[in-house]
């Protein structure tokens, strides 16, 4: 098993990593048995059409690298997005940035699409 | 950058004085042992003369010794071949292993026990990893055929008590009469042949596997020491080679390195394992300024002198390997995130080590080829590995 390049990049220097203080939305989602907790934080804001956006993206992840990696990567993808663009980014999305993800690892990039998708409907059942 | 292997439990580098001895059966004296010219008598001379290294080393005879590609080899052949050979006129056999082996018993236990070849029992170890000796006498039934037992443990260097094994079985053999099944203690001595007593009589031992690539020499080669008397039906069959127990043509390079590495471990044990001690004290006194660890394992009487084994809390291990292979240390993980079935570590679960501990856990090994200062660099890695994943988490 070997990362590649762009995975160990991420890794090794993060995009986006933190909290925001006073979020709209965060999701929390991981695996108790195996021990991976990920946490994605959102700031929604309004474009210019007037439609709900995400302003800014973070994470704190506890987990592998390829978890890492892939909550940056996530982070750098839903930035700027508008909800309903952000609500369609999939794990493969993902691992398409992140290159040769091994198989067993797929499952941290999942993880990632469900910490946003979290995240948003938080965001919208606080609005309701 | 200056690499650092600490993982020497995973496998160790070939000493130089292995390497030599082995150069000339490759080109030089290439001859099967098994021709009767003189290429085969050199080979075959060669190999005797390893087979007498090893055998001095576990104060056996020379014919007790087989050689294997392994010590995965020399398990499945011991363990699986008692069961073969007893199971062909006994109808229920009942054999004894613990639930910390390595993987190359464990499987050949749980497969005999698919098979419906033998009842296996898997004994429970204690918060250090620690079989309890009360609990084997009360496993042992009157169709107990096989004990096996690892010397040492490969995550986190516990030690078990075997020689009280050894003592107990023969207590119950000598009980049991000649007329009654055979009870025999296999131990699996790979972690332990570089430090530890592995004098067979002295262990109380009918059987021990080893390989050579964790005592520095070669891959791919190893020993089973088999008490004379031991009947166990092979698990290959095509040549005659090792006293028809194990076929094919020696791979002669490999034993003369396996012969030679032994004697490198008995001659210099005692000196090896005070350096490495001192190596592992200081790496132990440094850890400890990091906070919120702990440390997995018997306390260290019970415990190998090369093996490290310590959890963090809210760091992943693999995350922790990775950070560390960037700054050019090696070392290994027991978290879930590495294990090819996402579970923690199941020798740190048997210990009753909870999953979040099992998570940050990584597993340090020395080496004689290790030093004082490595371990400043080392720790000085570690902190701001450590330091980094943990700002990173939630
Ligand atoms: C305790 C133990 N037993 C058996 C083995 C298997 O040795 P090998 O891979 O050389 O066959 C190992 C090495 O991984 C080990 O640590
Ligand atoms: S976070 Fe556990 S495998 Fe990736």
């Amino acid at each position: 098993m070997a990362y590649s390049k762009v995975l160990m990049d991420h890794f090794k220097s993060p995009h986006n990593q933190g909290t925001i203080a006073n979020a709209d939305g965060v999701g929390e989602v991981g695996n108790i048995r195996c021990g991976d907790i990920m946490k994605i934080y959102i700031d929604v804001d309004k474009n210019d059409k007037g439609a709900d956006y995400l302003k800014d993206v973070k994470f704190e992840t506890l987990g592998c690298a390829a978890a890492i990696a892939a909550s940056s990567v996530l982070t750098d993808l839903a930035i700027g997005k508008t909800l309903d663009q952000a609500l369609a980014i999939t794990k493969d999305d993902i691992v398409k940035v992140l290159e040769n993800v091994p198989p067993l690892k797929y499952h941290c990039s999942i993880l990632a699409e469900e910490g946003l998708k979290k995240a948003i409907e938080e965001y919208k059942q606080r609005k309701n | 950058m200056k690499q650092i292997y600490f993982d020497n439990a995973a496998t160790t580098a070939v000493d130089p004085k292995v390497l030599e001895a082995m150069l000339p059966y490759f080109q030089e004296h290439f001859g099967n042992a098994s021709s009767l010219h003189s290429y085969g008598q050199t080979a075959q001379g060669a190999v005797d003369e390893a087979r007498d290294k090893v055998a001095n080393y576990l104060k056996c005879k020379s014919q007790e010794i087989i050689f294997t590609a392994g010590a995965t080899e020399s398990n499945n052949l011991v363990i699986q071949g008692i069961v073969n050979y007893l199971s062909q006129n006994n109808k229920s056999l009942h054999i004894i292993t613990s639930k910390i082996e390595h993987p190359s018993v464990l499987e050949v236990f749980r497969f005999l026990e698919k098979q419906k070849l033998a009842e296996v029992s898997y004994l429970d170890v204690d918060q250090f990893g620690l079989i309890s000796i009360e609990k084997l006498k009360k496993t042992i039934k009157s169709n107990t055929v096989l004990v096996s037992i690892m010397y040492a443990n490969n995550e986190m260097g516990a030690i078990q008590p075997i020689q009280q094994v050894g003592e107990l079985i023969k207590k119950v053999r000598t009980e049991r009469g000649a007329k009654s099944l055979p009870l025999y203690f296999h131990v699996d001595a790979v972690q332990g042949l570089n430090y530890l007593d592995c004098e067979v009589d002295t262990l109380g031992a009918d059987a021990l596997s080893a390989s050579g690539h964790k005592i520095h020499g070669p891959k791919g080669i190893g020993f089973l020491y088999l008490r004379a008397g031991v009947k166990v039906r092979p698990v290959n069959y095509g040549g005659h080679h090792e006293y028809n127990l194990r076929p094919g043509t020696l791979n002669v390079p490999a034993i003369v390195g396996l012969g030679k590495a032994v004697e490198l471990v008995k001659n210099y044990k005692n000196k090896n394992v005070i350096k490495i001690k001192k190596i592992k004290e200081a790496l132990i006194n440094d850890l400890k300024k990091i906070d919120n660890i702990r440390f997995n394992g018997p306390e260290n009487g019970c415990q190998l002198p090369n093996i490290i084994n310590v959890s963090f809390l809210k760091a992943e291990g693999e995350s922790i390997l990775m950070m560390l292979d960037l700054a050019g240390i090696a070392i290994s993980t027991g978290s879930a995130c590495s294990s090819g079935s996402l579970e923690p570590s199941p020798i740190l679960t048997a210990m009753g080590i909870k999953p979040e501990w099992s998570h940050g856990s990584v597993r340090v090994s020395l080496s004689k080829f290790n030093s004082l200062p490595e371990v400043k660099v080392f720790v000085q890695e570690l902190k701001i590995a450590i330091a980094k994943l943990r700002k990173m988490a939630p």
